[in-house]
């Protein structure tokens, strides 16, 4: 790994009511860099970005971003991070109350004191990035799926962060907009000199655009690597993980006592 | 929303809000006839005072020319001593009587100020010396029926 | 024995639930205080919010207002001239709307039309984490969402109180006057002699102001604290308009209890 780490992550465990979400979590995540954390649904990764964002607070361990100890940081030196940050959410979670343009206006406006005509060349600009120059006037519900991520792409984007942060950016896409978006993040981390972290579990996708992976399980990493190293390893979780496997390392039944017992049970009772 | 339509609206909005709280005031609520601007302080004494409340009105000749401010009891003279807010615009003569009335056989009760013919004028923080206090109903109509008993068989 | 155990830790897990909850509504009250200074120094967001619940909520509180006072006009009189005083019908609807009525009615209204409304563009927008996004995105949701739906709130509730009222008076005035025939002079001046300008008029308003602070409070603090799904932010809604009408109706007694009470 390069020493120059923008997000250094050391030990780090977290807990939700005494249940361990996290245990001795170790990643860097060099500037720069595309770097996708990976694994089954519930694994703790959107937890890990929250963690990293300073929405929670770990209960042991560290995170440092460019530097600085999120998780001892107070209320504004947080705030003054943040807008350093940029984050795409799940669903886009642009404000449906107001149009396309003011979603992306948004923070330059409550940040800055910049005209109206700076905003808007700013703001165009961004939206021009994400080829959506010419839907600024539309309405959140009147977007699609694709769309609508774009937008919520170009708004994180707007103060131009030094990293980015993509919760699930393909979920619910249909292939072309998986494709677009895919590239975008590419694109756009290339064009802005950030760094990028993509909680994610499609692999296919991720494998072309991203420069490093983290694999996740049951709150550990269980494996890493460029995308490359992870295609040729002989690690049993991640073949199951990469070929869409039902059963293997990751079973396919939630823990359960035996079904035939239950059966009888419910037999019984009956 | 267009934003000059919203300020529009809700400019509309606090001004009937605001049409509708002076309406209330000056229309329903007696700030307009009631609230005199300066006003000086009177006292009576009375033996009854009824049923008479503070902010009750002081009314002469049938006009209402100030306010009860406060009701207390003397305990050295066992007396109650009312004291009035009156409007500066009127005076009202040394010799002035105060009674305590009531509006209407069941109404509310008032103070009504009968004016003497003194030419001094009373002053603010003076003590009208002339009262009557309130008829109390059961007295009367007790007084009513023990004369009625008492000259009852003188008559047979 | 292990039922008995179970009941006592429901009651009193339930009883320390209720307790933090109110807990955390008092520092989420404190907090939205401490915000309000921006709200205020960005006067763009709170006339949105007095749109949103102020003008909106215009055309239910006069016509309801209308309504009632039709309604005050005739039962009042139908009583009152059974004693002969049917000129007092102008003391009895406008004391009975501008100390009681007015306020309760119009809180009733208040909460749900524009609590409930609050309540859930609060909700959903926790639901689809645009309250996260905003705070991620370095603007505080408290500062930048919840004060000024407050404040817009406790803003237009005193106004719509007024309005209730004063269409109240003018139904009954309508029904007294105009429909039956009870003299205009007494109606109106009747009135003005009964009813005080501080007395009755003024904490008729204070009601009002608190009602609002109630239902605002509660709008925004069901919202905030909803459960991010489209069951929980139902759930919310509901409980927005019924702990608002509980919560009117026993602050209406305590401020009557103060206010009212005779020497």
């Amino acid at each position: 790994m390069p020493a120059d780490c923008l997000v250094k992550i050391r030990d780090l465990n977290f807990s939700y009511d005494n249940r361990p979400i996290l245990n001795g979590i170790n990643m860097d995540f060099p500037r720069g860099k595309v770097v996708a954390i990976m694994g089954g649904s519930g694994c703790g990764k959107t937890t890990l970005l929250r963690l990293i964002g300073g929405q929670l607070r770990p209960t042991g361990g560290s995170v440092e971003v460019n530097g600085q100890a999120v998780h001892r940081m107070g209320h504004a030196e947080l705030y003054a991070m943040r807008r350093r940050m940029g984050m795409l959410f799940q669903f886009g979670a642009l404000f449906t109350d107001i149009s396309v343009f003011d979603n992306v206006a948004f923070q330059i406006r409550e940040h800055t004191d910049l005209p109206e005509e700076l905003v808007r060349d700013l703001v165009m600009m961004k939206l021009n990035a994400v080829g959506l120059r010419g839907a600024h006037k539309l309405m959140p519900n009147e977007l699609s799926g694709g769309m609508a991520r774009r937008v919520a792409l170009a708004r994180a984007i707007a103060l131009d962060p030094m990293l980015m942060m993509y919760d699930e950016p393909f979920t619910g896409l249909d292939p072309l907009s998986l494709g677009v978006i895919g590239q975008l993040i590419r694109k756009l981390n290339d064009a802005l000199g950030a760094t990028s972290i993509m909680v994610t579990h499609d692999i296919q996708e991720s494998m072309l655009i991203v420069d490093y992976i983290y694999f996740m399980s049951e709150g550990r990493v269980v494996a890493e690597g460029t995308p490359d190293e992870l295609r040729a390893t002989k690690d049993p979780f991640v073949h199951q993980f990469l070929y869409a496997e039902a059963d293997g390392p990751v079973p396919f039944h939630y823990p359960a006592g035996d079904f035939s017992a239950d059966l009888l049970r419910s037999n019984a009772r009956g | 929303m267009n934003r000059t339509v919203l300020d529009l609206w809700v400019g509309f909005f606090v001004a009937i809000g605001m049409a509708a709280l002076l309406f209330l005031a000056l229309k329903v609520g007696n700030l307009s006839s009631s609230n005199f601007s300066e006003t000086y302080v009177l006292q009576a004494k009375f033996d009854n005072i009824g049923g008479l409340k503070v902010r009750g009105p002081v009314k002469s000749a049938g006009v209402v020319v100030g306010r009860v401010a406060n009701i207390q009891f003397d305990s050295s003279t066992y007396e109650a001593v009312v004291t009035m807010n009156v409007d500066t615009r009127y005076r009202f003569p040394k010799d002035t009587f105060a009674s305590i009335l009531t509006s209407g056989l069941l109404g509310e009760q008032y103070i009504g100020l009968d004016v003497g013919g003194d030419e001094r004028m009373l002053k603010a923080g003076d003590t009208i010396a002339k009262t009557q206090s309130a008829v109390v109903l059961e007295k009367l109509i007790s007084q009513f029926l023990y004369n009625k008993a008492t000259e009852g068989p003188e008559k047979k | 024995m292990d039922s008995l155990r179970n009941l006592l830790v429901g009651l009193g897990s339930r009883v320390t639930d209720r307790i933090w909850r109110l807990g955390f509504a008092a520092r989420f009250f404190a907090a939205i205080l401490g915000y309000s200074a921006q709200t205020f120094l960005r006067p763009q967001l709170l006339l949105r919010e007095i749109w949103f619940s102020g003008v909106l909520s215009l055309i239910i509180i006069l016509v309801s207002g209308l309504f009632v006072g039709l309604v005050l006009g005739l039962q009042g009189y139908e009583t009152l001239q059974r004693y002969g005083s049917s000129e007092a019908l102008g003391i009895l609807v406008a004391l009975s709307l501008v100390r009681e009525l007015g306020p309760v009615v119009a809180g009733l209204l208040f909460a749900s039309r524009a609590g409930s409304a609050v309540t859930a563009e609060i909700g959903l927008m926790k639901a689809t984490e645009q309250l996260k996004a905003m705070d991620m995105m370095a603007v505080n949701p408290l500062a930048r969402v919840v004060a000024p739906r407050f404040w817009g709130g406790v803003i237009s509730m005193p106004l719509l109180a007024a309005l209730f009222s004063m269409m109240g008076v003018f139904g009954g005035y309508l029904i007294g006057v105009v429909f039956i025939g009870v003299d205009e002079g007494a109606f109106w001046s009747q009135m003005q002699a009964s009813v005080d300008f501080r007395e009755d008029v003024l904490n008729g308003v204070i009601k009002s102001f608190v009602f609002g602070v109630a239902v605002s409070l509660i709008a925004v603090f069901e919202g905030y604290d909803s459960v991010p799904t489209a069951e929980g932010v139902s759930r919310a809604i509901t409980r927005t308009v019924v702990t608002s009408a509980l919560a009117i109706l026993a602050l209406d007694f305590v401020l009557t209890s103060f206010m009212f009470r005779s020497l």
